[in-house]
């Protein structure tokens, strides 16, 4: 962060004091005026257990508002990013979102890393009519409880993002009978479950669950949890979990020997692949929430792709994780939604509810495919799943066999409810899922 | 004038800044109503201060106030009614556990608020399918009074209830602590067993300052309910207990202004923090504290009131 | 219940175990913690800072040293050069720095300088060590793994945790024991933390007890991290979720009461690993349900003695 930056904000913060400020349901409406800067304000988790995402989000988000400016703006105009914690808790993240949008007078949101923090943002977006993109929550309660005109998610949902893996296994390992799942107590690791189970029910109907272990949010030690898993022996363990505790459990996992005995199912395990190394044994089942993946068999832009994972990695020494993808696609969506709705406008500069009008039905480019984003505000996102192996190009395990999902195959219809919608799928749905493409 | 007169015009003077303040600025009402609301908990952490009792877990009540708001406004969509029954269930709650706490004093007490609040903390995230977890429950909107009001009417009546919800429990706190209960309070900080050779309960004593603290939480909880109009776990969770008595002793403990004081920097800092360096205002927060304590025991009160005292001598 | 035990018999085994594994880790934290208290009187919220930085000196030691092609066992050196390091240098600083200023001032004033350490530490530690999980596991793959016999099965256990954490453990509450009861510095601070009045009276220097017993207590605590490093990887706010549980253990156990601590690390401990095994939900208010129910029967904690009332 520059220093001028700061005195920027100090300055605009303190003029807000003096400042009177036209009701916000004006904004909406008024006749928008080409400005000086493109303001977006980016709620993700700068503190706590939650900023090994939120941190490579804000990087990513840093480095591409620094290319976006070289390359001249979004509709010529510069981007100028301000950053909230969610940490904090809901009150003060409701209360900056609000400073941000009625005080900076910022033109978009990037919103939040958690559900709760999304489900709390979006409305308020809607409230003050401010687009609002939601970068990378998975939370599919959103869309599915209510319409919104200003919210827009950039990427998938957790239905996508947990039936694609289940998929995975059944045509892959389709033998197994017992399943036990780990994950964090907490609402991703609940809901995720839930679907995952909802699923497995209607695709493999009399797979028995074993073990439903739900460890604190936060934990550090699985051992109790490892050792009951080592004396149930299931075919398939489930763990949804991420960030640190992901390691952990691989690691005691594997130091204990489990990889052994049952087969992993691990769809967020992309994110940790490069910091567990080869203590990820070969064999086992990785998604990535989304196609992210710096070793993408059929990338739609192979130059765009190469250009981001070498960018981020020559300017934060690591591989970038799904959640700079996820920021990428919100910024790609913005400046495509952007082009749409000036071009709509007579090449005039887009109001807030012109720029909103721009997202439904909009398609753009990610490194990795065309992205589209429904009629019902919800983004349809591929979704690659692989089986880790170790090669020596690499010194962590690298995902083969992989499957790239077409979102259309495992998203929810729009208007459809995802559990009601997971619970009219029939086994013959493995059928159509593509067949997996060998690591190069 | 007499201290009590500069007081209450004090309290008159800030109440005007705070009102000018959220005309000119629309998301400063927010910021002032979550910090009036905090200002009301931290009264009651106060009561118990007088009593040298340090309740690390009063965020147990601030959720139970907030939640019993996300609970019933389905059923019951109307902020009059809402805020008395976040009132009534957490005095419920207050008394229950209150017989069983105020047995306790100093560490103990302080440490099984703790526990209980952390209790509360993992049963608002185990009981996932009522509580929905850390997705947390988003209030719809609210009436008041049968009315439907609509975005800025209703986010200036719940700043207006807090304002005066303010004003009440601080006039009220006064007369309560200049009254023989309150003077007792004092009285266990100090000798509590004297107490007891007078015939007076001290458990009783601590038991109606209690009650009465988890009210106010309660209270508080309510109205932060209604203006962030989502609830989480993290409302219950210990760093937010920690933060109310931060709160207290930012403020100073010596009046009952000084929580409010207290509460408003308290989110003012962290607002201007978290504008400054977002990723560091833990640190910027832990400062102030670490300054306030060292160099300005009586907090923020302590150091108008020695001013106002000056003068007066002068 | 006979047939309960005929055939949950085995799995009660395999999570004593977990559960001694785990207890260890909570006693090396809490005993530190209470010790401090005990002496002190000051209920040190940065504790679980010191944990966390502990933590984090190891890894990054351990990091180096396998780094410069230092022999495996060296690795374990490392942790406890870490917690020496910490303890010695944060532990007299933290002291005579801050909690000197505010000895004879109200508890709360004495707690909440400790807060504003915790909070200004967790970013510090965030400056210094970044968000992204940190680990050092050489140590847990150096010690292997034991098998034990489940049946017509085994269940691997690494030694690291069932072996070296209990011993290491052990040899703590042993080691804190002897020196509080047979050597002059541990008998003048268990006199400070009997009655402190009667002991400066006698002419005990409080000062310098206090600044032992600080600095020891940040050692422990840094032991504590240092010690889980080799299992756990490490992220910001794992200082915050141990503090916690150890205010918990040192409220149960009674103030300054090592016995105390280690017991009720046990409890909760085997409390914990049992309620994975056979009621997994109840597994998070464990040690919250110990306590309570502690508290109800003993109001001044397990070990805890009662203090005289002041007239």
């Amino acid at each position: 962060m520059s220093s001028s930056f700061q005195l920027g904000r100090r300055q605009a913060l303190a003029a807000g004091f003096g400042s009177v400020l036209l009701p916000s349901a004006l904004s909406a409406q008024a006749p928008a005026q080409r400005p000086s800067e493109i303001k977006i304000g980016i709620t993700t988790f700068l503190s706590g257990p939650a900023s090994v995402f939120g941190v490579p989000g804000r990087n990513a988000a840093e480095m591409l508002a620094e290319e976006i400016n070289r390359e001249g703006g979004i509709g010529g105009v510069p981007v100028r990013l301000f950053f909230v914690d969610e940490a904090p808790g809901i009150d003060h993240l409701v209360g900056e979102f609000r400073r941000l949008v009625q005080n900076e007078r910022v033109d978009v949101m990037f919103a939040s890393i958690s559900s709760g923090s999304c489900l709390a943002c979006t409305p308020l977006g809607e409230e003050l009519r401010k687009v609002t993109l939601l970068w990378d929550c998975g939370t599919q309660r959103i869309f599915e409880e209510r319409r919104y005109q200003y919210a827009f998610r950039t990427q998938a949902n957790a239905t996508p993002e947990i039936l694609a893996p289940l998929l995975y296994l059944l045509k892959t390992r389709p033998d197994f009978r017992t399943v036990a799942v780990l994950n964090q107590d907490y609402a991703w690791g609940r809901d995720s479950w839930e679907i995952w189970k909802t699923a497995m029910d209607a695709l493999k109907p009399g797979t028995r669950v074993v073990a439903e272990l739900f460890p604190r949010f936060g934990a550090t030690d699985f051992s109790a949890e490892v050792t009951r898993l080592l004396a149930l022996r299931p075919d398939v363990i489930l763990s949804t979990s991420w960030g640190g505790e992901l390691d952990t459990f691989i690691r005691q996992a594997a130091e204990r020997r489990l990889f052994e005995r049952s087969t992993f199912v691990l769809p967020l395990a992309e994110s940790s692949l490069e910091r567990v190394g080869r203590s990820l044994p070969a064999g086992h089942i990785v998604g990535s929430r989304g196609d992210h993946w710096h070793q993408h068999p059929r990338p739609a832009n192979p130059q765009a792709l190469q250009r981001f994972v070498e960018g981020y990695r020559r300017r934060y020494n690591a591989y970038p994780i799904y959640p700079t993808y996820h920021m990428a696609q919100a910024f790609s969506a913005l400046r495509a939604a952007h082009a749409k709705a000036m071009q709509a406008n007579g090449g005039n500069w887009p109001s807030d509810a012109q720029l909103a009008a721009a997202f439904p039905g909009l398609e753009f480019e990610t490194p990795t495919a065309r992205m589209r984003i429904r009629e019902d505000g919800q983004g349809l996102e591929p979704q690659l799943i692989g089986t880790t192996l170790h090669s020596d190009r690499f010194p962590f395990a690298v995902m083969d066999n992989m499957v790239v999902f077409p979102p259309e195959l495992v998203t929810a219809p729009v208007g459809q409810n995802s559990v009601a919608w997971l619970r009219t799928l029939t086994p013959d749905m493995v059928n159509r899922v593509p067949d997996p493409i060998r690591a190069g | 004038m007499t201290l009590p007169r500069i007081e209450l015009l004090l309290a008159l003077l800030g109440a005007a800044a705070m009102v000018l303040a959220a005309m000119a600025t629309p998301w400063m009402k927010f910021v002032l109503t979550i910090a009036l609301a905090k200002g009301i908990a931290v009264l009651g952490i106060m009561l118990l201060l007088r009593a040298g009792q340090v309740s690390f877990g009063h965020a147990l009540y601030v959720a139970l106030g907030a939640y019993a708001v996300a609970f019933l406004a389905p059923a019951l969509p109307d902020a009059a009614l809402l805020l008395p029954a976040a009132a009534l269930v957490t005095t419920i709650a207050g008394t229950i556990i209150g017989l069983f706490v105020s047995r306790y004093r100093e560490i103990f007490f302080g440490m099984l608020n703790l526990a209980l609040s952390m209790v509360f903390y993992s049963m608002l995230e185990k009981f996932y399918h009522y509580t929905k977890g850390t997705d947390g429950i988003r209030v719809p909107s609210l009436g008041v009074a049968g009315l439907q009001l609509d975005r800025v009417t209703y986010e200036w009546t719940v700043f207006g209830t807090a304002l005066a919800l303010a004003f009440c429990f601080g006039l009220f706190a006064r007369v309560y602590l200049a009254s023989p209960m309150g003077q007792a309070l004092a009285a266990i900080k100090t000798r509590e067993t004297r107490l007891d050779f007078m015939g007076v309960s001290s458990r009783n004593v601590l038991l109606a300052a209690y009650v009465l603290s988890a009210m106010m939480a309660g209270c508080a909880g309510a109205l932060i309910a209604m203006t962030s109009r989502h609830v989480t776990p993290l409302l219950s969770y210990w760093t937010a207990s920690g933060e109310l008595v931060f709160i207290a002793i930012l403020g100073g403990a010596g009046g009952v202004l000084g929580p409010f004081l207290g509460a408003v920097a308290y989110e003012l800092v962290r607002v201007y923090a978290a504008a400054t360096v977002a990723d560091m205002w833990q640190m910027i927060l832990g400062a102030v504290l670490l300054l306030v304590i060292l160099f300005a025991r009586g907090g923020i009160w302590g150091l108008v009131s020695v001013r106002l005292q000056r003068r007066r001598t002068a | 219940m006979g047939d309960w035990l005929e055939q949950n018999g085995a799995l009660l085994g395999l999570a004593l175990l977990d559960g001694i594994a785990s207890a260890a880790l909570i006693f090396m934290v809490a005993v530190g913690l209470n010790l401090v208290f005990g002496v002190l009187r000051v209920l040190n919220v940065a504790h679980g800072s010191l944990f966390a930085i502990g933590a984090y000196a190891a890894a990054s030691i351990g990091l180096f040293a396998a780094s410069a092609g230092l022999p495996g066992w060296a690795s374990l050196l490392a942790l406890l050069l870490a917690a020496m390091l910490v303890g010695l240098v944060l532990g007299p600083l933290i002291e005579q720095l801050l909690l000197r200023r505010v000895y004879g001032e109200e508890p709360v004033l004495q707690l909440l300088v400790t807060f504003a350490l915790f909070m200004i530490l967790e970013d510090a530690q965030k400056l210094v060590w970044g968000v992204q999980p940190v680990s050092f596991s050489v140590p847990v793959s150096l010690m292997g793994t034991v098998d034990v016999p489940f049946g017509t099965d085994v269940i691997p256990y690494n030694t690291y945790q069932v072996v070296l954490l209990p011993a290491v453990a052990v040899v703590t509450l042993v080691g804190l024991a002897l020196f509080l009861r047979r050597t002059l510095t541990g008998r003048v601070i268990l006199a400070v933390t009997t009655d402190r009045e009667a002991a400066t009276a006698m002419g005990i220097d409080a000062r310098r007890v206090y600044l032992l017993t600080f600095t020891f207590g940040a050692m422990l605590a840094a032991l504590g991290g240092a010690l889980s490093t080799p299992t756990a990887s490490l992220v910001p706010g794992i200082g915050a979720s141990t503090i916690v549980l150890s205010f918990a253990v040192v409220a149960t156990a009674g103030l300054g009461q090592i016995e105390g601590a280690a017991l009720t690390a046990l409890m909760i401990g085997i409390g914990r690993s049992v309620a994975v095994t056979f009621a997994p939900e109840l597994e998070v208010v464990v040690p919250y349900i110990i306590m309570v129910a502690v508290l109800l029967v003993r109001p001044q904690g397990l070990f805890g003695v009662v203090e005289t009332r002041r007239v």
